[in-house]
């Protein structure tokens, strides 16, 4: 389902990825975890060629998209992406920012982009907030629109760049929630998170980055009991 | 007595006024809608990425903002149908050459204002799979235009105030207006008076409708 060959990112001088190589299945949850710097979110972000790697080669559903004449816009509309700090388009509605994607990319009928919506809405628990504007959302609100707005477009794959991380911390729960919700529904998520409890309990795999490198790639319980490398078992004494 | 002033005299001629004052409020209207539209293609040239593009709009802009306007206007009105063998009226020069130079103000106003939208904004709508024209027009444009607002109600209020200058061509606007009636009054302070006071007023009614439009675009995106 996402396969990466021996990929490497430079930011100029700055080696942040140093030769990673994995591959998940359909369906599988995985969390990347690691100290900020070690890469993360870049990993994440080339699974969506927001960063393009430097080299080395990204497949999803057997295409290869770091391919010279791949279509981004089409693979990009497959793959959901949670970010930070939400992202909401501030000018436009809650329905507005879910529907806007579906019908200009995907061409679908405005009645049938708004039902989608509303079930989403529903999912979220969000239905009064259709015709709300994001500046009037508190973090919870805005990062559940954020997650509904990707999952609008039925991406086949998810990915969640620390969607806990910019909250006020009652608001984390709500948040955790509706993508605890979303694991094991068929969907592939790949998530970066803080939140240690939360991986342990919503991922199938954890993947332990560290300089550049897949220092760990294991089963929660594995990692969070018995980690191998010395450098996971620092970075958990420092946050369990 | 120095302080004997006379406004009847003024007013027996408003006619007068009244004609430059619709011809400054027209020439005005008009170039804002202009410097609009130019401003925006060149904005776009500016940021499109593609080299011939890119130069063409960044010599535009350095020329217009690099000479005076005046010698614009005397250019198009006088040295172009020298050039051309075409002869504008003093109002369509005028015109011209406003929108002409608005235009470089106006698109570097836009690119201020996309280049303040958030880098974030950018990379939702790429990963919702919409296309970069599509992104520009529905995304970051109307974002844009609600930083720079002030900017454009500022710009629009310097077209009106700068619109003067097309009574060095013979447009009769407010101030040439006001020279011919100082003409055939003899007196000058006056309608030089009046029309300072004109410019004023109107200048008031575009800060107030700015600041109204601001209100009602902000309303949406503003934390409550």
């Amino acid at each position: 389902m996402i396969e990466f060959r021996d990929v490497y990112k430079d930011f100029g001088a700055l080696k942040v990825l140093k030769g990673i190589n994995f591959h998940i299945p359909k369906g599988q949850v995985v969390t990347l975890i690691g100290p900020s710097g070690s890469g993360k979110s870049t990993i994440l972000r080339c699974i969506n060629l927001l960063e393009t790697p430097t080299s080395g080669q990204v497949f999803i559903e057997g295409k290869e998209i770091t391919a010279p004449k791949t279509d981004i816009q089409d693979v990009r509309k497959n793959i959901g992406i949670v970010f930070q700090h939400f992202n909401l388009f501030p000018h436009m509605t809650v329905m507005e920012n879910m529907t806007y994607a579906p019908i200009k990319v995907n061409k679908w009928p405005k009645e049938r982009a708004r039902e989608k919506a509303m079930e989403l809405l529903r999912l979220v628990d969000l239905t009064d907030k259709a015709e709300s504007y994001p500046g009037k959302l508190s973090g919870g609100q805005k990062q559940r629109i954020a997650i509904a707005r990707s999952l609008a477009m039925e991406p086949s794959i998810m990915l969640f760049d620390e969607p806990t991380s910019a909250l006020d911390p009652e608001m984390v729960k709500e948040v955790l929630e509706v993508i605890k919700n979303l694991a094991h529904t068929g969907i592939t998520m790949v998530l970066v998170s803080h939140e240690m409890g939360f991986a342990r309990e919503v991922s199938d795999r954890i993947c332990f980055i560290d300089e550049g490198i897949i220092q760990e790639d294991t089963t929660p319980d594995i990692f969070f009991v018995n980690p191998v490398s010395d450098r996971a078992k620092a970075f958990l004494e420092k946050v369990l | 007595m120095l302080m004997n002033f006379n406004f009847s005299s003024v007013w027996h001629y408003w006619p007068l006024l009244y004609h430059g004052f619709l011809l400054t409020v027209k020439v005005t209207l008009i170039c804002a809608v202009f410097g609009l539209i130019l401003g925006i293609l060149l904005v776009l040239m500016r940021i499109s990425g593609f080299k011939p593009l890119i130069w063409f709009s960044r010599l535009y802009i350095s020329i217009f903002r690099g000479t005076p306007l005046l010698v614009q206007v005397c250019i198009i009105h006088f040295g172009l149908p020298q050039l051309l063998g075409v002869t504008f009226t003093s109002t369509q020069s005028g015109i011209l050459a406003f929108s002409l130079n608005s235009a470089a103000y106006i698109s570097e106003i836009f690119r201020g204002g996309i280049q303040a939208t958030d880098r974030g904004q950018y990379e939702a709508a790429m990963s919702l799979g919409v296309g970069y024209g599509d992104m520009m027009k529905d995304i970051i444009i109307p974002q844009a235009v609600r930083h720079i607002l002030p900017s454009l109600v500022n710009e629009c209020i310097s077209l009106l105030k700068e619109s003067s200058i097309l009574s060095y061509i013979g447009a009769v606007e407010l101030l040439r207006a006001a020279d011919q009636i100082t003409v055939m009054t003899y007196r000058f302070f006056e309608p030089y008076l009046v029309i300072a006071l004109i410019y004023y007023i109107l200048v008031m009614i575009l800060s107030a409708l700015g600041g109204l439009v601001e209100r009602r675009v902000n309303r949406s995106d503003r934390v409550s």
